[in-house]
């Protein structure tokens, strides 16, 4: 730059761009803008198709006391059966990860991570049969025990169910059905916990364990929360597995063991849609919109969870 | 309490590979001593053999006897973990805890150690050991803030304080400058002279001028081909090795007519 330039005239520099460059620009470009379409067309779809059963007058939605007392024990059932299964799976995929990256032998760490992804691809159709004919008589004693001896927690009130299908056996088999994807994400944070770090631990004379807590599951803490959130949900959107193996009630009761638990929206539009007509589709489809507007507040808190010790995040 | 380290015919191995071959030198108390010599050399590897962190690396195994006044670090009860609290160590990158505040970095070691400690007693201590890094003033006002929030020297200066905050007997520092620039550096070598009043102090560095300024020992390493374990050539006054040394290597070395 000389000085003798007029302060007037700022220089115009243009930076050079490459095609590929550009190319690579738009076509990323277009994939984002894509992903946003879709969104807004499904919510679109929603909102548009749920609106004739917002408005309806609630002698005409299917049980004649209007839309809220209709959704609301599916919410119920679709929250109750999808935490329940997220607090079970979280520490045993934080347990699984953290042992096939620190304490397993390689060869076993790899072969366990392997088996654990396979869980993965098992449809969630032969979970639910295995469900309804495995866990379910298995489970059996376990209710009959909680009611008897839990009886006074909301969850355990009873009387307890002498088939297993129930909301607390749904919550295990979706369990199961999340814990791949999560320790998946724990393993994939875990294992890039930096060397610096752990070496700085255990250089302070750090057990492996100690060295864990200070150095790898902060580190992977941002990482864990968005497994569990994705296995959130996959447990609240799972509709075979449960549609199979609850024989739900219609009552909003948080009992987990007794046969009035209600459905979930998911399985609940699987089993009527079929034969819905009229105002029941829009209804449907509102209870669609509910749990469409569950999914995004979940995942807004999650992100608001990572977000808030962004400083502290090792990412700077 | 600074101690005396005796090594004598100290074998490292990786496996099947011999990293560093037949060591012995005595380490003073209260001194500093520095080890020079070119990559690979197996300089680090001894230095960290010293508070048995190669062992992080699995394979990893010694023969011989590292002795630190009178107990055998390798004997067959001794917890690496124990070592390690006993001797302090600072590495080549700055590497405070990203998710720890400064605070909470300086007292890291000592949360291991002992859980229960009194609010006061915390406080004064993250002061004293600041202020023996030299880093007090820097960071009183902010200590709840991240430790990478800091430029790298002073992430450097909070690791030496984080190591020291356990008075450990011994710091060993490996290549603790190298990632720093001249005024940061001139920074830990002040540290460094201070520290050597309580503390045993080992470092490696690549610096040859380093080694003449800061240390009162120095130890040359060599190898004599790749694939070769490392050995120690020389170890002498630092005033000789860089006057007047006794191996005609480690003269090419300092002189800079190899490495």
């Amino acid at each position: 730059m000389t000085a003798t330039k007029a302060p007037s005239e700022p220089p115009q520099q243009r930076a050079v761009r490459r095609p590929g460059d550009r190319i690579f620009a738009g076509s990323a470009q277009g994939s984002g803008i894509f992903i946003l379409l879709v969104l807004a067309g499904v919510a679109a779809f929603l909102i548009s198709e749920a609106i004739p059963a917002l408005t309806a007058p609630a002698e005409d939605i299917p049980g004649g006391e209007g839309l809220a007392s209709y959704i609301g024990p599916l919410v119920v059932g679709t929250l109750l059966g999808a935490v329940l299964a997220l607090l079970i799976a979280t520490p045993l995929a934080v347990g699984i990860a953290l042992y096939i990256t620190y304490y397993a032998p390689r060869r076993i760490a790899a072969t366990m991570g392997y088996v654990i992804d396979l869980l993965a691809a098992i449809p969630s159709v032969v979970y639910g049969f295995w469900g309804l004919a495995v866990m379910a008589p298995t489970l059996v004693p376990f209710h009959l025990w909680a009611a008897d001896n839990l009886g006074f927690i909301p969850f355990f009130a009873g009387p307890a169910s002498t088939s297993g299908r129930t909301m607390f056996t749904v919550g295990l088999v979706l369990a199961v059905m999340i814990l791949p994807i999560i320790s998946a994400i724990a393993r994939e944070v875990f294992s890039q916990a930096p060397a610096l770090h752990r070496e700085a631990a255990l250089a302070l004379g750090a057990t492996r364990w100690e060295m864990i807590k200070m150095a790898v599951l902060p580190y992977g803490r941002s990482g864990v929360i968005a497994g569990a959130m994705l296995g959130l949900g996959r447990a609240l959107g799972e509709t075979m597995a449960v549609a199979i193996v609850l024989s739900g009630g219609a009552g909003a009761t948080v009992n987990l063991i007794s046969n009035s638990s209600p459905s979930t929206i998911a399985s609940n539009i699987a089993l009527r849609f079929p034969e819905a007509t009229g105002l029941g589709v829009n209804t449907l489809i509102a209870s669609g919109l509910v749990l469409f507007l569950i999914t995004l507040l979940v995942n807004m808190l999650a992100r608001w969870v990572v977000n808030r010790r962004a400083d502290f995040s090792g990412a700077n | 309490m600074a101690k005396r380290i005796e090594v004598s015919d100290l074998n490292i191995f990786y496996g099947n590979f011999k990293a560093v071959e037949g060591v012995n030198v005595s380490i003073e108390p209260r001194s500093i001593t520095a080890l020079i010599g070119p990559s690979g050399c197996g300089k680090s590897t001894f230095l960290r053999s010293l508070n048995r962190m190669h062992e992080v690396l699995p394979g990893a195994r010694v023969e011989g006897k590292v002795v630190m006044d009178g107990q055998d670090l390798y004997g067959s009860d001794v917890d690496p973990v124990n070592v390690r609290r006993q001797i302090g160590m600072v590495f080549q990158r700055p590497n405070p805890f990203p998710t720890m505040s400064i605070y909470d970095n300086v007292i890291a070691g000592n949360r291991l150690n002992n859980n229960r400690m009194k609010k006061s007693d915390t406080d004064d201590l993250v002061e004293k050991s600041l202020k023996g890094a030299n880093l007090w003033n820097e960071v009183k006002d902010r200590l709840d803030r991240p430790g990478s929030s800091l430029s790298g020297g002073q992430q450097q200066r909070l690791c030496i304080a984080r190591a020291i905050a356990v008075e450990p007997d011994v710091l060993l520092m490996d290549e603790p400058c190298s990632a720093l620039d001249p005024i940061s550096t001139l920074a830990i070598e002040d540290l460094m002279a201070e520290l050597k009043e309580r503390f045993t102090i080992v470092i490696v560095t690549h610096n040859m001028q380093q080694a003449a300024r800061v240390s009162e020992q120095t130890g040359f390493f060599n190898l004599n081909g790749v694939g070769q374990p490392g050995r120690l050539i020389e170890f002498n006054p630092t005033e000789k090795i860089f006057s007047n040394p006794d191996q005609k290597a480690t003269e090419d070395y300092i002189s800079g007519r190899f490495g």
